[in-house]
């Protein structure tokens, strides 16, 4: 473990130090904080519409961090040959792996958390003036979604219950806040799924850009069409049918992670369980990746 | 003297378009063996199959057959490189750390204490005479000061074998003989130092035994007065020959 949190530590560094990591951060900082910021005479749905677009802003800003950052980790160490003073020492191949994976999968948490702290204080302070009305619905949805979720669930979200101390109008906050949370915690699972799935690319494709551009068409092809493959499927004959519904079942669905919605419209958070069984979902193809990618990367000559 | 590096008909195949038996034989039965204490000269020309010892002992290249072992263990296994230290030919290494980062991130690798690793860091940079330098980034360094952070690093491990790629390659005379003097001081230490290079003269100043290999075969192993005594003839000669150079007439 001392090597895999050292080797990520090196590329933790190195992203810091970089210019162009700043620059797509920056970016993103500075649209988010202009949209964000911006209010029409407190209209709620125009409020909704630039939060929809800042959040479209930091998915797509974080998708080309995860998979510019992780797609040239293992090409440039070939290319610089950094590699080769690195597996000298007593360093496993698979600790190699999963020090870049936990490296990358760290800096995408990090970025994830400054984008979701800038959205929120940005919107929050901006849309207080719609958000009354829509705290106060979430409030009522959200006592509704409390009375439905089982006991561990109350134990875990505690925080929920009303108390004589709290207000509807805090309460809503509270739900306001955990689907933040909840939004940047599956965010960030998915960002796992991703990020290791792009390792994998970048073992098998050596060429950085290669492996970046094919990504990239991968994941936007999951996200957008990932969810509608079976009923693609569904009008094609046999054998297509079969392969596509295969190819439907064997994806990992990025789109299950994406609860904008719920953020953008002050939906009530989604039960515990569900957000439980979404991060299990995310760990199971995450270790896959990661074990194909240790799988060809093991054997594989180095040459200086 | 202990046997501490040994291969045993150790043979490494590539895929070659140029064959025509699609393969392309890199070391052929390869028997070598290094002992504890000893400075070892690994000679010979430019493809020779010098440079894919040094990977297959490394684990970056996998044998195709026989065996190579360190310390009696199989190169193969990530435990035997922890006794050792290694200075690629060119130095490569994080150009965004500095020297004094890049040692200390090896060091965790080796699992050293910080304080022990504090120790090492300071005592190796002046060894290497970078201390003024420790906190500039290594891209900002010459090439000469990149090969010694690169011995630094060897080092850092407090390693019983060394392996070398040509550690003068490329190196201005006075970098030569700092590399030279390092060399000398860690066999003093009781070091083993393994070390590939074509540049005879600094193999017969430094090396206690040497060995010549051509074409994946080795031609000759033994210590350098022996191998001279044995062909009379001196080095160079005894190398050109063992390569099979043919001197063309000068009419």
């Amino acid at each position: 473990m001392n090597n895999v949190l050292a080797i990520s530590g090196i590329v933790i560094k190195e992203l810091y130090r970089r210019k162009d990591f700043y620059v797509l951060f920056v970016l993103t900082a500075l649209i988010t904080l202009l949209l964000g910021s911006v209010s029409f005479f407190n209209d709620a749905k125009i409020a909704r519409y630039l939060k929809e677009v800042c959040l479209l802003l930091i998915w797509i800003s974080s998708l080309v961090i995860a998979i510019s950052t992780t797609a040239r980790q293992i090409p440039a160490e070939r290319e610089n040959r950094t590699i080769f003073p690195l597996l000298a020492k007593p360093v496993t191949r698979g600790q190699f792996i999963m020090g870049k994976f936990l490296g990358c999968w760290l800096a995408c948490g990090v970025a994830l958390v400054v984008f979701y702290l800038f959205f929120g204080v940005v919107s929050e302070s901006r849309g207080r003036g719609d958000s009354s009305a829509a705290g106060l619905s979430a409030t009522a949805a959200a006592t509704d979604a409390s009375s439905k979720t089982d006991e561990h669930d109350h134990a875990a979200a505690g925080s929920e219950h009303h108390n004589e101390h709290e207000t509807p109008e805090t309460t809503g906050q509270r739900s306001v806040v955990l689907n933040y949370v909840q939004a940047l915690w599956l965010h960030w699972m998915m960002l796992g799924v991703v990020t290791a799935m792009v390792l994998l690319g970048s073992v098998v494709l050596s060429a950085p850009s290669v492996s970046i551009t094919i990504s990239f068409i991968g994941i936007i092809g999951i996200l957008l069409l990932g969810e509608h493959l079976n009923k693609v499927a569904l009008r094609q004959p046999q054998p297509l049918q079969a392969i596509i519904y295969t190819g439907y079942f064997l994806i990992p669905h990025l789109e299950w992670f994406d609860i904008r919605d719920r953020v953008i419209y002050d939906q009530p958070a989604i039960a515990f369980g569900d957000c439980g069984l979404a991060t299990l979902y995310a760990i199971v193809y995450t270790g896959l990746f990661l074990f194909l990618t240790w799988f060809v990367f093991r054997r594989k000559t180095l040459t200086l | 003297m202990s046997v501490i590096l040994k291969t045993e008909k150790l043979r490494v195949e590539y895929a070659s378009r140029e064959s025509r038996s699609g393969t392309k034989v890199a070391l052929n039965g390869l028997d070598l063996e290094v002992r504890a204490g000893e400075v070892f000269g690994y000679l010979g020309p430019n493809g020779a199959g010098k440079t894919t010892t040094m990977n297959v002992l490394l684990g970056f290249v996998h044998a195709t057959g026989g065996e190579a072992r360190l310390f009696g263990v199989d190169v193969r296994e990530p435990i035997a490189r922890q006794r050792i230290g290694y200075l690629p030919e060119l130095t490569y290494y994080y150009k965004f750390l500095t020297a004094e980062e890049l040692l200390r991130f090896y060091a965790r690798i080796f699992g050293i204490p910080r304080g022990e690793a504090d120790r090492r860091i300071d005592s190796l940079l002046k060894l290497v005479e970078l201390e003024h330098a420790r906190s500039r980034p290594i891209k900002t360094y010459s090439k000469g000061m990149q090969q010694r952070v690169g011995l630094a690093q060897a080092l850092i491990n407090n390693p019983d074998l060394l392996i070398l790629d040509e550690p003068t390659s490329g190196l201005d005379p006075l970098g030569r003989m700092k590399v030279r003097e390092i060399i000398q001081r860690l066999k003093s230490e009781g070091k083993t130092v393994f070390f590939s290079s074509h540049e005879l003269g600094e193999a017969e100043s430094v090396c206690d035994r040497v060995a010549i290999i051509c074409q994946g075969e080795l031609k000759a192993v033994g210590k350098v007065s022996d191998l001279v005594a044995q062909y009379q003839c001196d080095l160079e000669k005894l190398f050109l020959k063992l390569i099979g150079y043919q001197p063309q007439g000068v009419s």
